[in-house]
């Protein structure tokens, strides 16, 4: 009985995707799982709006195809949701490219069913270096924590911190950004003087201020998910007088433009390392920035709207060069690189990630009174570190 | 030495914002019997009126602390008379889901107007200023958050032992059917009670925010920390919810500052030790 059933499915699925495939055959689509409900329905409102922007500024028609996005919400970090959301989209939407995944498991999900699909994988967000090993379809154009915590533990030991206490949110990528940042900076003659791991959940951070300011280091490194974490960490950071005894901030997203607003002047001043920031000092980032806020005022343009704007952009030229071709469009993938918002991009062929700069920014009031990353530094092309460790 | 002194300035002051959050709970649940999961919704209301009072009317932060309070006290009789009214008749899974469907809603309401990002309430630059207590240095909100602790526990106290209206809540709360046959109108009690505990609630949101940041999904993100409070120090306890919310503050600022690697495990391992040696909380009445 269960047989029969499955034959017919397989059968009307075959039928209905013949039929569609014959009526719209110059239409592609391309299925976005993301969270859109929830306390993290953030993401997706970064990436849906990114995406409106290049799809105002660059058509919906590539080559003759038309291209289509159907969005599927996963509620969160979800990996079962994001398999079933992905198999519905291969199998009954038809979908020709994957995009979106802003949790690491939402993404590692999928793995088997796109190397059996063979239909490429665009993460724009999540940032877990193991990921792109899982399957030869993952591309990914966001940041790994690798990427940006080497750099900043090198730019540390060069630039003044002799003792450092690391404190991070105790799960993979905390972990991935101690790792990271504490291996660059003892190797460049730095001292990591504690390594603190603070439970996920928590929002009092008061104990363990009290604990790095004890720790005699002239640095705390940091590393938290964005959210109420963050928030309440750089507030503790100010009000247990971390700030005024000189012991300086490093961080990576802390300062996320969606909300470093709610910080307040308590961020001014702090020292993060990052892939994108919407103070990014470029014409294409202006024109990106205004055509963002044209079609959706009091947006502010973030590491996620970034990741799908450049995301849909590969998609794009992907499309340009394969069409519907899941394996070719990869091997077109492969090398490719251009101008993005943040700067000079370029797809590694190798690991599938995105080849970027890292800035050093510091947090400084614009003139129009918003809040903003100043980059101060750039480190040029700096691969995922992460993907051979 | 000063490590155990900072611990306890720090979880004292953390328990008394799961005091003030969870006292308006225990009242309401023990009185009405009724499993209220939104009463988070009451806190998350209070800091979003807070927080629009503060940002966007640029109101000081003791007026818009005044108002938002006052406006919950004033939204909460209404939505007791026309929504609770119904589910305390319901059976205890009735009651769990009509009230977080009461959260969902409230949850939604913020997020259509004010998104689901943090909501900051901007409070006097003097809340932020560290005071040096000798051994380490303490943010002054925290100051005022002890002292509004303790402010709450006296006025309840007093409300509860000392005037007529204190004589009626703890017979209504003890038989509601023998208070209710000696001419105490129940359903008026529960009415202020209901206020009383919302209002403290809004009050505990708004003073809490630095410690639990204010947005949309608040009410869900912290209701097991509210319920445990409860649990722990038994319902309708005043006294009790207090030692429990100090209790817990204390204890999980400790596990937290000594044993950062063990997480939270330490912390529930301990409420799990409590409930298992008295059922019914620190002080919570046998039913």
């Amino acid at each position: 009985m269960k047989f029969i059933k499955w034959t017919l499915f397989a059968a009307l699925t075959a039928a209905t995707g013949v039929w569609s495939n014959a009526a719209f055959a110059d239409t592609i689509k391309v299925g976005v799982i993301a969270t859109f409900s929830g306390p993290n329905a953030i993401w997706g409102k970064q990436f849906r709006e990114a995406i409106d922007v290049y799809v105002a500024e660059h058509g919906d028609e590539i080559a003759g195809h038309k291209v289509e996005f159907i969005y599927k919400d996963v509620g969160g970090p979800n990996a079962d949701a994001s398999k079933a959301a992905a198999q519905e989209l291969l199998v009954r939407d038809g979908v020709k490219y994957l995009a979106g995944f802003d949790f690491t498991p939402n993404a590692i999900a999928v793995a088997p069913l796109i190397k059996q699909a063979k239909v490429p994988a665009v993460i724009f967000n999540a940032g877990t270096s193991s990921i792109n090993k899982q399957s030869e379809y993952f591309l990914r154009t966001s940041f790994t924590l690798w990427q940006i915590s080497q750099p900043e533990g090198e730019w540390a030991a060069k630039n003044g911190a002799k003792k450092v206490v690391t404190a991070v949110s105790d799960y993979n990528p905390g972990i991935d950004a101690e790792t990271a940042f504490s291996k660059a900076f003892e190797k460049n003659g730095g001292k990591i003087v504690e390594h603190i791991r603070m439970p996920l959940q928590t929002t009092d951070f008061a104990p363990f201020m009290q604990r790095i300011k004890d720790s005699g280091a002239d640095a705390v490194f940091t590393f938290l998910p964005a959210g109420p974490a963050t928030f309440a960490f750089t507030k503790a950071y100010n009000e247990n007088g971390l700030k005024a005894a000189g012991i300086a901030f490093y961080g990576t997203g802390e300062t996320d433009e969606t909300t470093i607003d709610a910080l307040g002047d308590q961020a001014i001043g702090l020292v993060t390392s990052y892939h994108y920031s919407d103070a990014h000092d470029s014409p294409l980032n202006k024109s990106f920035i205004a055509k963002l806020n044209e079609l959706h005022p009091g947006s502010r343009a973030n590491m996620a709207s970034v990741g799908a704007y450049d995301g849909v952009h590969l998609i794009y030229k992907m499309i340009e060069a394969a069409g519907s071709d899941g394996a070719k469009a990869l091997e077109a993938a492969k090398g490719m690189q251009w101008e993005s918002p943040r700067g000079p991009v370029k797809i590694d062929p190798a690991s599938r990630h995105v080849v970027q700069n890292v800035y050093l920014r510091r947090v400084e009031r614009a003139p129009d009174g918003h809040l903003v990353n100043r980059e101060f530094e750039t480190i040029p092309n700096v691969p995922d570190l992460g993907f051979d460790q | 030495m000063s490590v155990l002194l900072s611990i306890l300035v720090d979880g004292v002051s953390y328990g008394m914002i799961l005091f003030m959050i969870s006292v308006g709970l225990s009242i309401t649940m023990g009185l009405m019997r009724v499993i209220n999961l939104a009463h988070g919704g009451f806190a998350l209301m209070g800091g979003a009126l807070a927080h629009v009072l503060t940002m966007s009317f640029g109101m000081s932060f003791l007026s818009a602390s005044m108002a938002a309070v006052l406006v919950v006290v004033i939204i909460a009789p209404p939505m007791e008379r026309v929504l609770y009214r119904h589910i305390y008749g319901f059976d205890e899974l009735g009651q769990v889901l009509a009230t977080v469907g009461i959260v969902f809603l409230i949850i939604a309401t913020v997020n259509v107007f004010l998104g689901s990002t943090i909501l900051p309430i901007r409070s006097p630059d003097l809340f932020a200023a560290p005071v040096d207590l000798g051994f380490r240095t303490l943010p002054f909100h925290r100051v005022v958050v002890i002292a509004a602790g303790i402010f709450v526990l006296a006025g309840l106290w007093l409300l509860i032992e000392k005037t007529r209206f204190g004589i009626y809540l703890r017979a209504a709360v003890d038989n509601k059917n023998a208070a209710g046959s000696l001419g105490i109108n129940t359903s008026r009690i529960y009415l202020i009670a209901f206020g009383l505990g919302a209002g403290l609630a809004a009050l505990g949101g708004i003073l809490g925010a630095e410690l639990l940041p204010i947005e949309a999904y608040y009410p869900l993100r912290y209701m097991v920390l509210f319920l445990i409070v409860v649990a722990v120090g038994g319902l309708g306890s005043v006294l009790g919810s207090f030692c429990a919310a100090l209790g817990l503050g204390v204890l999980d600022t400790f596990g937290r500052y000594m044993l950062p690697d063990v997480g939270t495990i330490f912390f529930f391992l301990a409420i799990i030790a409590v409930l298992a040696l008295r059922p019914n909380g620190l002080m919570g009445r046998a039913q």
